[in-house]
């Protein structure tokens, strides 16, 4: 397992950052927790000429909450920061409940939830449940900051909509209307897996009615689904046996799985029926529906 | 006045294992730990088609990047005699393809360069223009007539078959089945597993000009094999080679093969005259070493109406790859299959096997187990299983029905082989009584009136291990006995050698226990070494759980041999004659006066400084040991397990182990081998297996698509003990290294299959992963074969 040679930098601040993309024209890939980065360097599936290691940059390491509940989480917070976090735990319900299942401990320590979302793997977690949420990523280049909304950010299979020269600097959630409840169930052959299928949900509760539901897919599509208007029947009542079923029906509908050795297409989108019924049950039995 | 056995250290101690020390600090010397002045690096160039001819190769851009030192290709091993090597299965193996590649990862070509990333440039610099063949993946392409003949090289070799082999009593087994009440029949995959060794394979070949000696510091698990089969392929004396095997990252049978990168870093080093080192990564490792199983079987049970089986008729097809290349040591084609049903009272039994080349890649097979045993015991515990459902009997109460009597040993099975000792019975209401199977039955009707599936599947079988008597097995023609060395020092410590080779098992740990116990010197105060053939007594190797066995048996005796010479120094001490000397723990006494005595050390002492007239100083001595027969351990596993029906996610609720492995000399050392193996076995059910599209590529290659269980998936383990000591070994001791490896399996998937047995599914093919679980319950229909593969991506 020996990468190409390559060149690298390690630049104490985003504008520098920016300034070795630019040089690199293309031929330069940042590395964060290097957790996708490195094993494809190492198959020599990828051969950039240059690395710019962002892992120097202060400031990037924050979680963000703010008094209104949207949530900002810097690109050098790791899986395990969110896995730990204990206002987490309360604030983001999908983000708490995937945390434990992204990976193995190991690579969790390492990886970055920023970059997992830029990695843009159709089986990765993290895009699936910032899609859910309804979230955006701010990103700067040469140019300045912009901001650009989860499904417009994941092009397709790890392809993402940043220029050559842009570092995604940040994830945000936007804040709640009501109480935010959801949760992330996945299947893996084993720890460590990518998802045979996983459903993330993402519901806003107020007075007792779904205010705003989102639910994303990942490993049933040749990118991250978004079965937010699936989920449609969800919003404007509170949840019941027969809301709960239609919408499992929708998003399984909303699925594209493929059959491959983790398992029938058929097979894919029954799991996906089947946890989207667990997890709205699961909520529709618990205190979280109570605001 | 003698030691306490335990606090010495000796049998029944559960010492720490001394190796762990080390390991854990960091301080292990495995072969890529060890660097040579001078040192060059080789990297191989593996084919990405699974049978193609190859047109040209052009090598003249990788001869030119800075720092190669070498590029060689099939054409210039050819020139040497080396395009090919004997297999130890008496086949050849291309070391670098000439011809035609026939495997996907098969050898091409090989840089040496100064270093490994130059190597690894230059090798993708190589091209390679491929002609490609139809791709044969599995057995039943392999027979069609109109199928490609993948072994074109050879003569007298007209199609893709092997051999075809049988054993039993065919006649005979015809009328059991003619006269039974019932058959029961049941097809079932094996499928292709891979040993996977954290260590992959690697050597440094250092060939010294000036004293015509070559050194090859490499990972295997029998180095002494390895020097005779060099001395054969390359001619050279065996005085002048030297294999050293340091510090191995597992094993699992996949080192014992000879492959091609070995012999390529003797060649390069032989041209180079400098050392050459070869590090395989995990996927070379994974897509071209000895793989383990991949075998078909058709299997009948002749039974009479109450359960006992009058008759067993099997027939197997083996896949073995694109070169027969089993490291298997017995005559017998399809290795120990024929060990089936050996715990059970078969009246008549026959089997058939035929074995096929496939354009997959070539195998010893053997992947923690004796060869094939762990095949030949998992069809056994299905067929058993099948038959009391399709009897509507009592699957505890079969297997009593049909087990081996205590009163019945030694007990010559139906295939002929002689079982030693045994109390089957004993074991298996252990481990119902702790599984709580009594209750079960109504526990499992309850869960599914709230649609929870239970299932409990037992497991029970006796194995052959600790190849072998020298009469039956062999490797190349040399018999298999192991031999230890034993040197006491003037202090009383000692340095033990024994020609095995330690992997994982605590070799270093265990012969000093049996020193230990047979000396009474401290387990402390022995040094074990193995694996420099320089050096170490010569040994057949570490596998089939034969160390214990055969080499264990070797150390006693060597021990044994000491104490006799001992006892006479002491005699001379003691200023009496040796009749009037006993022996107890570390200690000679005058008989007639317990008082008076010498410790082990002082005779040590007294072999350098105070003989008796006439005798040769010193306190050393070797001993071979040459097994009378193979150790018959025995296992009762039982898994109770759930499936979550919506999703066919099975989990395992409670497992229970009882093993029977004669005297345990290290019981910690024991449990791990047992937690370890039963680990794998879950492994096998669940989710561990390789398979190959239709183009022959490999899933399976790296450890994201070849899956090995976590310690999260894998369930706990609680272990019971039984003991029958072996009544033919010194110190009553049989193997234990792979039993649960080979026994395990077969109690997860009757425990699915039990579950699920009112849906009328009687198979699902390992791995029973979610996916097929669910739908063989949507279904109601039986899941074989290997799971499909990926389409297209
Ligand atoms: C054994 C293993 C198991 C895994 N299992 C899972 C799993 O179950 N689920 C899952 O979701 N993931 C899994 N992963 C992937 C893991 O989550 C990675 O950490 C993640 O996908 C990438 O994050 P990273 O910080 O490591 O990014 P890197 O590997 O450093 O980078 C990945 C890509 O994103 C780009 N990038 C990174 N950060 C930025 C940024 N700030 N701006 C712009 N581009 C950026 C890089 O240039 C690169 O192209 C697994 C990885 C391993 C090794």
């Amino acid at each position: 397992m020996y990468p190409s040679r390559f060149g690298y930098e390690a630049p104490k601040s985003i504008e520098e950052a920016i300034g070795y993309l630019t040089a690199g024209a293309g031929e330069a890939k940042i590395l964060a927790g290097g957790q996708s980065l490195v094993p494809m360097l190492k198959l020599r599936f990828a051969a950039p000429e240059m690395l710019v290691d962002i892992n120097s940059i202060p400031g990037l390491d924050y979680i963000n909450i703010g008094a209104d509940g949207s949530i900002r989480i810097g690109a050098l917070v790791r899986h395990e920061d969110i896995e730990r976090s204990e206002e987490l735990k309360t604030a983001q319900p999908t983000l708490a409940a995937a945390a434990h299942l992204v990976a193995d401990p190991i690579v969790r320590t390492r990886g970055t939830f920023v970059g997992s979302v830029c990695h843009a793997d159709p089986q990765g977690d993290w895009a699936a449940a910032m899609t859910a949420l309804g979230g955006h990523i701010v990103v700067q280049g040469p140019k300045g900051k912009r901001e650009i909304a989860m499904k417009d950010f994941v092009l397709g299979p790890f392809q993402n909509a940043l220029a050559f020269n842009e570092i995604a600097i940040e994830a945000v959630i936007p804040a709640p209307q009501g109480t935010p409840v959801g949760s992330y169930l996945k299947l893996e052959r084993r720890v460590g897996d990518f998802a045979t299928a996983s459903v993330a949900v993402a519901l806003n509760i107020q007075g007792g009615n779904v205010v705003r539901a989102g639910i994303a897919l990942a490993g049933v599509g040749g990118r991250t689904i978004d079965a937010t208007e699936a989920a449609s029947v969800l919003v404007g009542k509170p949840l019941s046996e027969d809301s709960i079923l239609a919408a499992a029906e929708a998003v399984a509908a909303a699925a594209e799985p493929r059959t491959d050795h983790r398992g029938s297409s058929d097979y894919k989108r029954q799991i996906v029926k089947t946890f989207v019924s667990r997890i709205l049950t699961g909520i529709a039995n618990s205190e979280q529906k109570v605001a | 006045m003698a030691l306490d056995e335990i606090k010495i250290g000796g049998m029944g101690a559960s010492r720490r294992r001394v190796e762990d020390n080390r390991f854990i600090r960091g301080k292990g010397n495995y072969v890529d730990d060890i660097v040579l002045p001078g040192m060059l690096h080789m990297e191989i160039l593996r084919s990405p088609m699974a049978h193609a001819r190859i047109k040209s190769i052009d090598v003249s851009a990788a001869w030119e990047v800075p720092g190669v030192r070498l590029v060689l290709t099939g054409e210039m091993m050819a020139a040497r005699n080396l395009a090919w090597m004997p297999t130890l299965s008496y086949d050849t193996q291309a070391v670098l393809a000439t011809d035609k590649v026939r495997f996907q990862g098969q050898e091409v070509a090989a840089v040496i360069a100064d270093d490994p990333y130059i190597a690894k440039d230059a090798c993708q610099k190589i091209v390679v223009e491929y002609e490609a063949l139809p791709v044969i993946v599995n057995p039943f392409q392999a027979m069609e007539a109109s199928s490609e003949l993948i072994r074109d090289d050879k003569e007298n070799q007209p199609t893709n078959k092997i051999f075809d082999w049988e054993i039993g009593d065919k006649e005979g087994t015809d009328k059991a089945f003619a006269a039974a009440d019932h058959v029961s029949k049941l097809e079932l995959h094996y499928p292709r597993s891979h040993p996977s060794p954290m260590e992959t394979c690697g050597s440094i070949a250092d060939f010294n000009r000036a004293t015509g000696k070559l050194t090859v510091y490499m990972t295997s698990q029998a180095p002494h094999i390895v020097r005779a089969a060099v001395a054969m392929v390359a001619e050279l004396p065996e005085h002048m080679i030297r294999i050293v095997s340091p510090d191995l990252g597992g094993g699992f049978g996949n080192k014992v093969p000879i492959y091609p990168g070995y012999v390529i870093s003797i060649l390069a080093s032989i041209l180079t005259e400098r050392p050459v080192k070869w590090i395989e990564d995990k996927t070379g490792n994974l897509i071209s070493t000895g793989f383990g199983r991949d075998v078909y079987l058709k299997g009948e049970l002749a039974l009479r109406k109450d359960g006992k089986i009058l008759g067993v008729r099997m027939n197997t097809i083996s896949d073995h790859g694109a070169f027969y290349a089993d490291a298997q040591p017995s005559k017998f084609k399809i290795g120990l299959m024929h060990s089936t049903f050996a715990a059970y009272d078969i009246p008549v039994a026959h089997l058939t096997s035929t074995g096929y080349y496939t354009n997959k890649a070539p195998g010893g097979v053997a992947y923690r187990c004796s060869f094939r045993v762990t095949e030949a015991m998992f069809f056994q515990e299905r067929m058993v299983q099948a038959a009391a459902d399709d009897l509507g009997i009592d699957q505890a109460e079969i297997r009593r029905m049909n087990f081996v009597k205590d009163d019945d040993f030694p007990h010559r099975t139906a295939f002929g082989f002689l079982t030693d000792s045994g109390q089957y019975e004993k074991c298996l209401n252990i481990g119902l009584e702790a599984i709580g199977y009594s209750t079960f039955k109504a526990e499992q009707e309850e869960a599914r009136k709230r649609g929870r599936l239970l299932g409990i599947g037992i497991s029970t079988m006796t194995e052959p291990l600790g190849a072998g008597n020298s009469k039956e097995y062999d490797i190349l023609g040399i018999k298999m006995f192991d031999s230890a060395e034993l040197r006491v020092h003037m202090s009383g410590k000692a340095i033990l050698r024994t020609g095995a080779m330690n992997q994982g098992q605590g070799h270093q740990t265990t012969w000093a226990q049996i020193v230990a116990h047979e000396l009474g010197i401290p387990a402390d105060d022995v040094t074990v070494e193995e694996g420099d053939t320089d050096t170490a007594p010569f040994g057949m190797g570490t596998y089939a759980s034969r160390s214990t066995p055969v080499a264990g048996a070797a150390v006693a005796m060597v021990s044994r041999k000491i104490r006799a010479k001992a006892r006479k120094i002491a005699a001379h001490l003691l200023e009496v004659s040796e009749e009037d000397i006993e022996w107890e723990l570390g200690r000679f006494y005058v008989r007639s006066n317990h008082e008076r005595g010498v410790t082990i050390q002082d005779c040590a002492m007294a072999a350098y400084s105070n003989l008796p007239d006439g005798m040769e100083p010193g306190l050393e001595n070797n001993a071979y040991y040459d097994p009378p027969n193979l150790t018959w351990p025995f296992a009762c596993y039982i898994a109770k397990v759930e499936i979550d029906p919506e999703t066919g996610v099975w989990d395992v609720l409670q497992f229970v182990a009882v093993d029977d492995c004669g005297v345990r000399i290290n019981p910690m050392v024991v449990e791990g081998q047992i937690m370890g193996g039963l680990t794998e076995a879950y492994a096998m059910s669940s989710m561990q297996y390789q398979t190959y599209d239709e183009e022959g590529n490999c899933i399976g290659s790296n450890y994201m698509d070849y899956l090995l269980p976590t310690a999260w998936e894998t369930p706990g383990f609680e272990l019971y003990e039984v003991v029958t000591p072996c009544p033919h070994h010194p110190i009553g001791a049989k193997g234990i290294g792979e039993c649960a490896t080979v026994g395990g399996p077969a109690a997860f998937v009757n425990a699915v299959m039990d579950a699920l047995k009112h849906t009328g599914v009687r198979n699902i093919d390992m791995p029973m992963m979610p996916n097929r679980v669910y739908e063989a319950l949507q279904t109601g229909k039986d899941i074989s074969g290997m799971p499909p593969v990926r389409s297209g991506d």
